[in-house]
Order: structure tokens, then C-alpha cells, then sequence
């Protein structure tokens, strides 16, 4: 009676199993598929420079005779925008999680969940659209300048589009804290916020400080708002207010114009693998951060 | 007999939580260094009864509540108390025992600092004292940097009492404190209760009526919100007045 045996049932069941696993092995496959492209198509631009020089060369002319691959701008003008991100971001999004988790109730923590998630939902061509007319030509005239499109308007918009993911991790983190966490700080008098400050923010870091670091990852790996808005020119920038180019902005400008195959073509291609390393490193760290055992 | 001095006093006190009244006109007294113990079938009340007396009821949404509490012939529901010096003036331990995500050290510490201590060596002689007075400092001395966490629940539980000795409390509220631990846990936490009676006065809520006979010098049976009888214990554990009471002890019924 025991005896195994093949019925559909069993088939069915076989079937299911299979899928779901293949669903999930899919996933993984599709990554390491993208990055073996990624380093065959971009390996090749290191037959004509080295990589280090690719990374800290300063000038990027693809297109001149004898042409010139070097990243360094690129790289300082993505680090630029997305630490002005940061800085925006993380104290904002924090705060307003705790916001959020610790000081609302009822209908107002349903609307501003709400609210912040929809704020994730805006196309970031759109962001990118409000960010040149209406808040380009504000810091133009505010710093005086030639143009209203620098890395600190990049910065701005960024911030708002990091906002969501940084928001609704920490206050889930934030959430989790057990309640009675919370009644035995109380309980030995101590305020609201000495609560807050000294005994939830401390249990939820590990969420939290995941939370930033998604958020950041988001920033890095943005490209059409960042595109419109930072004014997309390949220099070093020595301030918050120069135009600046990002990793992500010169390949969506340049891929249109080159020829398959081209030197340019492989230089764009290294462009993405120095890109995914970063975002890989990033996404990495904050995985760590929201698996560390509570200590 | 003398009359003894009354730390606490309830007058008919009314706790409701929407349209439920956990407490019906509850009036007893607690005297000075005593151990009341509150017992009682669950939902009776006992719990929200010590809620009330250090205001960490003032977190439930949607409570009310009537009647009077004085602490040392203080109106504690009054205008101009501040809430956060009667909770160090009431310590309380929960049923499960809640060490902070921190250092032993700092978990005693904890209170102390807030209150404007910040002298390194201060602040060792009271963590010193308060773990000694919880019976804990000879099983903790050699690693007070170590998390709060790492000790096990009995420990954790004579831990969080040295934490509220540390604010120098008047009364001590016990939330049924040996609820999740052994036999053997439950007698150190007994010990130090008896202990800390010279100096303190407290009030336990237990599920455990021997408990409540072991460490008691006085028992109030709560049942639905309504106080049937308070008496010495031994009184009520060899003859109750009232038949609920009998009842409940033996165990014919809760």
C-alpha cells in the first residue's frame, strides 16, 4: 500500500516542483548570462588600454584620433551626484521612517505609506522632465550660474527618486522592533524619544542601514533623470554646481552612435562592467547588513 | 498593631479598555516594604492593575480611567506629575524578561546616565551594587561587556531587576517575572525578592498561587476585574473567606 507509486497526482506534483525550481534557477542564470556579455563585449577595449589607465585617465574623447579612454570624470561625476543624493536622502528618508513607524497612527501612517510608495512609481523620465523645468532654472538664478543643470540639480532629484526605497525598508525595520522593547525603556522612564534614539534605532540599524544602501544602489544605477538634468559634460567637477557626466548617462547617450564592434562600442561595454561591480558590491553589503544576526 | 505606612493607595479605581472594564472599583492599600501578591485567573485584571500604577497604560489606545492612586499620598493621575520620574520611582519587571541590545554594563547603566551620570567610576559602584542586589554580580562580574542577550532567561531576568534597582525605585512591580523560567531560576529570582522587601516595597502578579504563598506577606485574589478578598497569606491559603477564593486556590476552577 505503501509503494511509490506514478499517478498524475504524483506527476502533478513533480511538474509544480520542477517549475518553481526553474523559475528560481532562471533568475540566477540570467545574471551570471548578463555579466559574462558584459566582460566579453568590454574585455576587448583593454587590448588598447590598460585598466588602470581606463579608470583613472581623465580624459574621455571616444571618437578623436587617436582616441582617449578614461573614465576618472565619469566615475567622480556618478560619485558626485550620488553622495549629494546621500546626503539628501538618507537623513530625510530615515527621519520620515521614524516618522512613519514611531509617531503616526491610523489614517495619516496609511496615507504617507501610500504617498511614498507612489512616489516610486513616477517614470524617472518624468522626474528627470520636472527636474529641467521647474527646478533647473530655480538654481540657476539662485547661484547665479550659466546653467541650471549641475550635478547638485541631479543630486535633488535623485534624492527624491531614493527616497521610496529608503523610507519603506527602515520603517519596516523600524516596525519590527518588538513592542516590548519599547515598554521596558518606558517603564524605566524613559522618554519617547530617549526610546527612539536609544532602544528601537539601535535594534533596527542592521534594516536601516540596509535600507540607505539600496537606496544609494538605486541612485548609482539611475540613468534617464540623471541624464536630463546634470548637464552631461564629461569633465572632472570641482563643485556641487559644475555640470557633471555619469557612468550610466554616457553609455544611454553614446551606445546610439557607435558602430558594432568599434573600440567605442567595447569602451561603453567596460563602462557597464565597472558599473555592475559597483552596484553588485553595494546591493552585497546591504544584503549583509539586513541578514547580520541581531546581535 | 500599628498602623503600618500606606505606600500605595487605590480608591475606586476603574480601568475600562473601550467599552471593557478591566477593573471594577478596585480600593486596597499597599503598605511599606511588604510583597503583595496579586492573584487571579487570567484576564482578571492583575496585569492591567500594575499598568496603571506606573502609567505605561498611558501607551494602550482607547483606555479610561476613574478613581484615584496615590503614591506616598501623591495623586499620580494628577495634573503636574511627570510621568517619566514616577516610572523610575516604580520599577517594573516584566513577565518576559526584556534586556536591552546592550553591553550588561550599559543595560544597568542605562537609567543612571540618563539621569545625568556620567562619572566612569559612579556609574561602575552602581552597576556593582545593583547586580549584587539582584544576585547576579558573582555569575556576571568577569563579563559585564557582554551583550544582554547572551545570558540565559533566568539571568536575563535577574538582570533586568538590577537594571531597575539601578534607578533607585521606591516600589518594585513584579508582571508574573518567573513565568518562563525553570524551577531553579524562579527560586534565585524568589531569594532576591525577599531581598529586596527590606528595602523596597513591591507587588507580584503571578499565575503561580504558590508562588504568591512562598514570598506574599499579604495576597489579594483578583477575579474579572473585581477585587474578592486581600488578607495575610497565610490567612487566605488556610481559611479563604470568601468561596471564589477557596475555590480558585484549590483549583476547582482557573
Amino acid at each position: 500500500m505503501l509503494k511509490k507509486r506514478w499517478n498524475h497526482k504524483k506527476i502533478f506534483e513533480w511538474g509544480i516542483e520542477g517549475l518553481i525550481k526553474l523559475s528560481g534557477i532562471v533568475s540566477i542564470i540570467l545574471v551570471g548570462l548578463i555579466f559574462i556579455f558584459l566582460l566579453k563585449e568590454g574585455i576587448s577595449v583593454f587590448k588598447i588600454v590598460n585598466p588602470i589607465n581606463f579608470i583613472l585617465g581623465k580624459e574621455w574623447h571616444p571618437v578623436s584620433k587617436p582616441p582617449d579612454f578614461g573614465i576618472l570624470s565619469l566615475i567622480l561625476g556618478s560619485f558626485a551626484v550620488t553622495l549629494g543624493a546621500a546626503i539628501i536622502a538618507l537623513p530625510l528618508g530615515v527621519t520620515s521612517a521614524i516618522f512613519i513607524a514611531e509617531v503616526t497612527t491610523g489614517k495619516t501612517k496609511e496615507m504617507l505609506k501610500i504617498g511614498i510608495e507612489f512616489l516610486a512609481a513616477i517614470p524617472s523620465v518624468v522626474i528627470g522632465f520636472v527636474g529641467i523645468v521647474v527646478l533647473a532654472p530655480v538654481i540657476q538664478k539662485v547661484f547665479d550660474l550659466p546653467t541650471g543643470l549641475t550635478v547638485l540639480t541631479g543630486s535633488i532629484m535623485l534624492s527624491i527618486m531614493a527616497m521610496p526605497t529608503i523610507v519603506s525598508i527602515s520603517e519596516d525595520a523600524i516596525t519590527a522592533v518588538p513592542k516590548r522593547y519599547r515598554e521596558a525603556a518606558l517603564a524605566l522612564g524613559a522618554t519617547r524619544w530617549q526610546t527612539i534614539w536609544r532602544v528601537v534605532l539601535p535594534s533596527a540599524s542592521g534594516g536601516i542601514v540596509a535600507a540607505c544602501m539600496l537606496g544609494i544602489g538605486r541612485v548609482i544605477g539611475e540613468t534617464m533623470a540623471v541624464m536630463m538634468v546634470t548637464g552631461n559634460a564629461p569633465r572632472i567637477p570641482h563643485s556641487l554646481l559644475e555640470p557633471a557626466r555619469t557612468l550610466t548617462s554616457t553609455i544611454a547617450a553614446e551606445m546610439g552612435e557607435t558602430v558594432q564592434g568599434s573600440e567605442h562600442y567595447f569602451a561603453l561595454f567596460a563602462i557597464g562592467i565597472v558599473l555592475f561591480i559597483i552596484t553588485f558590491v553595494i546591493n552585497f553589503t546591504a544584503d549583509l547588513f539586513l541578514h547580520k544576526e541581531k546581535v | 498593631m500599628v498602623d503600618k505606612l500606606a505606600r500605595i493607595v487605590t480608591e475606586e479605581l476603574n480601568v475600562w479598555y473601550g467599552a471593557h472594564q478591566a477593573l471594577k472599583s478596585i480600593s486596597l492599600k499597599v503598605e511599606a516594604n511588604e510583597i503583595l501578591g496579586i492573584i487571579g485567573p487570567a484576564n482578571s485584571g492583575k496585569s492591567t492593575f500594575l499598568q496603571v500604577l506606573n502609567r505605561l497604560i498611558d501607551l494602550k489606545p482607547q483606555t479610561r480611567v476613574s478613581g484615584r492612586i496615590l503614591i506616598d499620598n501623591q495623586e499620580i493621575f494628577g495634573a503636574n506629575i511627570d510621568v517619566e520620574a514616577l516610572r523610575r520611582k516604580i520599577g517594573m519587571i516584566f513577565a518576559l524578561p526584556i534586556p536591552l541590545p546592550m553591553s550588561i554594563f550599559d543595560n544597568i547603566a542605562y537609567g543612571p546616565r540618563r539621569n545625568g551620570i556620567k562619572k566612569k567610576s559612579m556609574l561602575e559602584e552602581i552597576v556593582e551594587e545593583s547586580l549584587k542586589a539582584a544576585y547576579l554580580w558573582d555569575e556576571v562580574k568577569d563579563r559585564l561587556s557582554d551583550s544582554g542577550l547572551n545570558l540565559s532567561g533566568g539571568q536575563q531576568q535577574r538582570l533586568c531587576i538590577a537594571r531597575t534597582l539601578a534607578l533607585k525605585p521606591e516600589v518594585i512591580l513584579f508582571d508574573e517575572p518567573c513565568s518562563g523560567l525553570d524551577p531553579v531560576s524562579t527560586g534565585k529570582v524568589e531569594e532576591a525578592m525577599l531581598e529586596l522587601k527590606k528595602n523596597y516595597t513591591l507587588v507580584l502578579v503571578t499565575n503561580n498561587t504558590k508562588q504568591a504563598s512562598r514570598v506574599a506577606d499579604r495576597t489579594a485574589f483578583f477575579l474579572m476585574g473585581e477585587l474578592i478578598e486581600i488578607n495575610n497569606t497565610q490567612e487566605m491559603f488556610t481559611v479563604p473567606r470568601d468561596k471564589r477564593t477557596e475555590d480558585y486556590i484549590s483549583g476547582r476552577f482557573g
